[in-house]
């Protein structure tokens, strides 16, 4: 199991349980399942007995998300690669313009130290980091002490260097 | 000049501790490589032929002399003693040691410099005309825009991680001097009907392999709503653009595939839902990004003058560079003042450490302690009064940067090319130098006028060949050094790409096709102030394709 941090840094829990599309779903247990399985079985799983959280292609439109996948406790987004960044206008589009208040949840092999601080800053507030991310460096990467005001507003904090250069 | 606040400083010192924390990690073999190699890219860190490269940022090509003497000290400390100014307007350093760019930006920050973001798929640095503040032809100064921008886009959380380099430039002015139509965004600043002060924005220029004059998307957008307006923009191109082959990830195939109409119809429902949040720009904070940009404080009295006036008759080598090098100031009694860094024998751009300390000296003597880098590889001094530009003068040909050749054939962008860099095909460098020698004459220079010389060792296009008047490809053909030549380019008012001349030729007939296309126009030129592009543009390809191919054909194979 990877390891589960919330946005400043602290371990949590992993209640979840990630479902392959051709998993049977178990009777009461909280779980995640692609936006196809969704789309193909809502019915069942909107009845489910336990939370039901959707993971989304970074290909897929969140603006087109019907109201009732705006409702699920939680989002995964994929940060599949280094070098692509289609899920942060993703979470910046589900946070700014959808006004998605639950969970967003970074899963991929992107979820490192290095990348933690800018997610957060666009919405994710847990990362299921990569297998061989050291604790300690994720930890200070997400430190809001360690991190100068940003010249952007974002999610993670209410001003930035335009609001406090304006007093 | 824009100053450091607090927040600025304390957001560059934080990058260069993340930096070092990065750098050891990978030392330590702890942090992979390929995630390393894009963490330092976005630290301006390259790794070329021979060494590292670093590329530092000059925003908008302003630079104070204490800058220059900072960058002069790197070439000497960490270097081997000299720097590379680019197209850019940015500096490199072809030397570094991986381990010592951690306290080479610990340096720079100590003068309000860093390299964010000078390479990787992110929004690089922010180019505008080396003229601004002073040019005769300018609305408004374009660099407290630039200044905002770069802020907006220095370590902006959603853009770090693009399908590909972004790169912005501004004009504000009747000639565009910053190639703004080959640019990702490029940013006109003008004035409408009622006054007011707003923008032209044009998307999908570029360079490299494919390039493509941009298209405007707007053309009206309220002086507040520049950078919601570039922050629509970066969002759709980050969702939409292609990840799946390299040379199809620039917004301009997005533009190209999608259709400029779909395009900013996806732009514009993107804007409207942010205009009027935080990135509204509010009167004040353009006020205060415009309170670093006032111009200085000028003396009325130098306006009467009489000694530039007799130098310029008793000396004619001055007299030559005067009209070469210099360019009329707003201000009466002030000139501008152009520092060739074409001189024979170095590399287009090449700058030594010790001319860096000198021409940081010149600048606090004779220009407010400020020079401007410009996208055409020379250096400026903006502001130097007219009585000055005599002893300025003496003392840059003792540097041996006062090559009368500005706009001439001799100023050539050129790219480091075979020298240095991984990707090239062929030398530039050396190519540039046997121009240099077969057009020595400045007479025959000046006869032949205002042409751009452009030349790039590959495809990626970073000397900017498709844009020259004339412009070299480096190509391979079965490991062997190869040109191909373009006419035509241009990226003024009219931008346009070069057309090919047809096959391309050997090394050795390089200069000679040059020369031959050189002796065409001056046959073919209508007077004396048919400039050669004019000149193409009249007459067309025609003519030089059956003067270049009789010489050139001896050394094509196929
Ligand atoms: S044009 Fe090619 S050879 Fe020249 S610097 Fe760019 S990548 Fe290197």
């Amino acid at each position: 199991m990877s390891l589960l941090l919330d946005a400043l840094g602290q371990p949590i829990r992993d209640l979840y349980l990630a479902l392959a599309d051709d998993a049977e779903l178990p009777p009461v247990a909280a779980v995640i399942v692609s936006l196809s399985r969704w789309q193909a079985q809502a019915d069942v799983l909107a009845v489910h007995a336990g939370a039901v959280a959707v993971q989304l292609p970074n290909t897929s439109d969140v603006l087109v998300l019907d109201a009732a996948l705006l409702a699920r406790p939680m989002l995964v987004l994929d940060f599949p690669g280094f070098a692509d960044g289609r899920a942060y206008s993703q979470a910046r589009r589900l946070r700014d313009r959808a006004g998605y208040p639950g969970r967003l949840r970074a899963t991929g092999a992107a979820v490192v130290a290095d990348q933690l601080a800018m997610m957060a800053r666009c919405g994710i507030s847990e990362f299921a980091l990569r297998e061989d991310q050291p604790l300690a460096i994720c930890q200070a990467a997400l430190s809001l002490e360690a991190r100068p005001l940003p010249y952007q507003a974002a999610q993670d904090r209410s001003a930035a260097v335009f609001d406090a250069r304006r007093g | 000049m824009y100053r450091y606040d607090q927040f600025d400083q304390a957001l560059v010192n934080a990058r260069v501790a993340q930096f070092r924390d990065q750098t050891a990690r990978y030392l330590a073999g702890t942090l992979p490589a390929d995630e390393f190699r894009h963490l330092r890219l976005r630290n301006g860190l390259y790794v070329q032929r021979f060494a590292p490269m670093l590329r530092i940022a000059i925003p908008y090509g302003t630079l104070s002399a204490k800058q220059l003497r900072m960058l002069a000290h790197i070439a000497r400390k960490y270097d081997k003693g000299y720097g590379h100014f680019t197209t850019r307007q940015n500096i490199q350093f072809n030397w570094p040691k991986i381990e010592d760019v951690p306290d080479i930006l610990a340096d720079l920050a100590t003068v309000e410099m860093h390299a964010i973001q000078t390479s990787g798929n992110c929004i690089r640095n922010v180019t505008a005309d080396h003229l601004a503040g002073v040019a005769r032809d300018e609305l408004v100064d374009p660099r407290p825009y630039c200044e905002l921008t770069r802020q907006w886009a220095t370590e902006h959380p959603e853009f770090n991680w693009l399908p590909r380099k972004f790169k912005f430039a501004f004009s504000s002015s009747t000639t565009d001097r910053s190639a703004t139509q080959v640019h990702d965004i490029g940013v006109h600043i003008i004035k409408n009907a009622a006054g007011e002060i707003g923008y032209e924005m044009v998307v999908g220029g570029g360079l490299g392999r494919t390039p493509v004059i941009g298209q405007v998307i707007r053309e009206w957008l309220p002086e507040e709503d520049l950078l919601s307006y570039s922050e629509a923009i970066l969002r759709v191109y980050n969702l939409l653009g292609r990840r799946d082959n390299i040379y199809k990830a620039r917004i301009k195939i997005t533009v190209k595939e999608t259709g400029l109409a779909k395009f900013k119809e996806m732009v514009e429902a993107e804007w409207a839902t942010i205009k009027d949040g935080p990135l509204k720009l509010k009167r004040a904070d353009i006020a205060r990004f415009q309170s670093f940009f006032t111009s200085f404080d000028y003396e009325a009295s130098t306006a009467s003058d009489t000694s530039y006036a007799e130098h310029l008759a008793k000396d004619s080598a001055f007299a030559a560079w005067a009209k070469r090098n210099l360019k009329a100031h707003r201000q009466p009694g002030y000139a501008i003042a152009f520092l060739s860094l074409k001189a024979r024998g170095i590399a287009p751009g090449d700058v030594t450490h010790q001319q860096m300390d000198a021409i940081a000296d010149l600048a606090d003597r004779y220009s407010f302690g400020e020079l401007r880098a410009t996208h055409n590889q020379n250096l400026v001094f903006t502001d130097v009064r007219q009585a000055d530009l005599y002893p300025l003068w003496q003392a840059l040909v003792k540097l041996d940067l006062a090559t009368p050749n500005i706009g001439l054939l001799t100023d050539v962008i050129c790219c480091p090319g075979l020298d240095f860099c991984s990707l090239s095909n062929a030398s530039s460098i050396a190519v540039a130098e046997e121009i240099f020698d077969r057009f020595e004459s400045l007479d025959y220079q000046h006869d032949i006028g205002e042409i751009k010389l452009n030349m790039s060792g590959c495809m990626n296009g970073c000397g900017h060949h498709s844009v020259g008047h004339i412009g070299i490809l480096g190509v391979d053909k079965k490991g062997e050094e190869w040109y191909q030549i373009t006419l035509g380019g241009s990226s003024e008012n009219k931008a346009s790409l070069g057309d090919r001349t047809g096959p391309s030729v050997g090394r050795e007939h390089i200069a000679d096709a040059i020369q031959t296309i050189v002796h065409t126009y001056l046959e073919l030129r209508a007077n004396e102030d048919e400039s050669f592009l004019a000149c193409y543009q009249r007459v067309g390809m025609p003519p030089f394709k059956a003067a270049l191919y009789p010489v050139a054909a001896a050394g094509e194979a196929a």
